[in-house]
């Protein structure tokens, strides 16, 4: 609990610094809300508006929930496919990293026109936006699979799929972890993309209503609660690779 | 005990290589590595091969293994022909190459798992053995948190409880400190002699080959073949002070001189190639 205080303390120090700072100098300059709102004006902005907000909130996390799991589901199983198809995977790859050179915001107006408004190309966007980083990272992993260990393996006599199983896959659980992080925190933007081009719900949507109507202190409020969404679902995820992983791999790493 | 039919006649000879020759070709180059090995192991009977570094001797293991296919000869197991067949042996690696993830006893069933052995049967029999092998406080450790002798233990143990009677011990000391050697060679020694399966041991070391063997075989530089076959004549069960006994000493010298010859003879082959 100490280690636990002595690593949170300085952060947060310096947040409530810069929170002072930033209210100081709103209301020395004498700024107006609509231009630079102050952190006490977007709280008590977030506090007056909580039901709507909660509301908004909920609608966004579960696309998200949905669309990163999707986007995880799709990244795995394109991994899987190009880990034991050489051929695919280097038809593919080529493709795939390409994929992610197309700016969402311009393909997501596409999606809307081919799909219409309901999920499908909202979750299209999201997957779009997480699949790759989970697709790499665990075909990294599978390609990386210690030589003495494979060695050892196929010396006992074991299938194709018993090394897949036993011993390539859950020693690509680490990268695989790594890249689900990134898609966890890619997944919250994804879905603020999506509800942008097209929604009647979310906190996507709520920026957008608000931008029109200059309510900065509201855009403020969306943009804190989209952090801590992020923050969240990353930290989640972090717990559950610290349950998955429950050896340590870096001590592995160590010794190399 | 297990799936091995023994025929009466040759039940007592586990390993029977034949004449086992192997080149690889790489674009215009070919480099033989083994010319016409012939090799037997005795059922229980604990052989070694003692050879210059990189003559080929894990070549041969990957053959025994059905990793790769001999361009002549044969493997017999048993008196069943496995050349180019996998999962008819048991493997002991150089580095434990313990799975990380796994616990010990997790580790330890590794073998029978792929072998389809039911968990539960395989779980309780590796209990026995870590129980036995002494360490059976670790059995919900994970292997890093061992020392390199005891990862090479719970490695060695992994080999022992695999239901493939030949054991293939590649090295498996070599990763050691000099300690932790001899001691990891004394307990070798002991759980071999209680349970004398037949064991085929790959080794740079003299002394060791000499103290835990029945048969030598001394394989010469590249391309590898047997130059020299010794019967090691000390009883068993052995101790290990037989390495002050002045047969031990003189056996030890005679196969000292003959390997520092072929070491000689190699790298004057590999200035001549160097040259070429």
């Amino acid at each position: 609990m100490k280690i636990w205080f002595r690593n949170v303390w300085p952060p947060l120090v310096a947040v409530l610094f810069f929170l002072t700072l930033w209210q100081v100098a709103v209301q020395l300059l004498h700024l107006d809300t609509w231009f630079l709102p102050g952190p006490l004006d977007i709280g008590h902005e977030a506090l007056t508006n909580q039901e709507n907000l909660i509301t908004q909130s909920l609608a966004t996390l579960q696309l998200t929930l949905v669309g990163l799991l999707i986007g995880i589901a799709v990244g795995l199983s394109i991994a899987l496919i190009l880990h034991f198809s050489p051929l695919l995977k280097s038809a593919l790859y080529p493709l795939m990293i390409l994929s992610q050179n197309i700016p969402t915001i311009a393909l997501a107006p596409l999606l809307l026109v081919w799909f219409g408004y309901g999920l499908l190309p909202k979750y299209i966007v999201i997957t779009l936006v997480c699949f790759f980083p989970v697709a790499v990272s665990a075909m990294d992993g599978l390609t990386r699979t210690d030589p003495m260990m494979r060695n050892y393996m196929q010396m006992i006599g074991a299938s194709r799929g018993q090394i897949f199983r036993k011993l390539e896959f859950p020693h690509a659980l680490p990268a695989i972890m790594s890249g689900v992080k990134i898609a966890a925190t890619y997944s919250v933007m994804g879905a603020i993309i999506a509800e942008w081009i097209g929604a009647d719900k979310g906190i996507g949507y709520y920026m957008m209503m608000q931008r029109s109507s200059f309510r900065t202190d509201r855009i403020f409020v969306a943009i804190m609660i989209i952090v801590l969404m992020s923050l969240t679902l990353f930290t989640i995820v972090v717990l559950i690779e610290k349950w998955l992983v429950r050896y340590q791999p870096q001590a592995q790493a160590d010794q190399k | 005990m297990h799936n091995h039919p023994r025929s009466p006649v040759s039940a007592s000879l586990a390993l029977d290589i034949q004449d086992i020759s192997k080149t690889f070709k790489q674009k215009k180059q070919h480099l033989q590595v083994l010319d016409a090995i012939s090799l037997q192991v005795h059922t229980g009977e604990f052989v070694s091969i003692v050879g210059p570094s990189g003559s080929g001797k894990s070549t041969l293991f990957h053959i025994i293994g059905g990793l790769t296919a001999p361009d002549h000869g044969s493997i017999r197991l048993h008196d069943q022909d496995i050349t180019g067949q996998k999962g008819h042996i048991s493997y002991v690696p150089q580095q434990p190459a313990l799975f990380p993830w796994r616990t010990i006893e997790d580790n330890v069933i590794l073998a029978l798992e792929v072998a389809g052995v039911p968990l539960k049967e395989a779980r309780q029999e590796a209990a026995q053995w870590l129980e036995r092998a002494g360490l059976a406080d670790f059995r919900q450790a994970y292997p890093q948190t061992l020392s390199g002798g005891m990862q090479q233990r719970v490695a060695f143990l992994r080999g022992l409880i695999s239901r493939q009677e030949l054991m293939l011990l590649d090295e498996p000391f070599s990763a050691l400190d000099a300690f932790t050697r001899s001691d990891m060679q004394r307990w070798l020694l002991d759980i071999w002699e209680e349970n004398r399966r037949s064991v085929l041991f790959i080794t740079h070391n003299i002394e060791e080959a000499l103290l835990l063997s029945d048969t030598i075989y001394l394989f010469s530089s590249r391309p590898a073949r047997p130059i020299h076959q010794l019967h090691v004549p000390f009883s068993r069960p052995r101790s290990e002070d037989i390495i002050e006994d002045p047969e031990f000493r003189k056996l030890k010298k005679q196969l000292s001189h003959l390997m520092r010859e072929e070491q000689q003879k190699g790298m004057d082959f590999g200035r001549l190639e160097g040259n070429l």
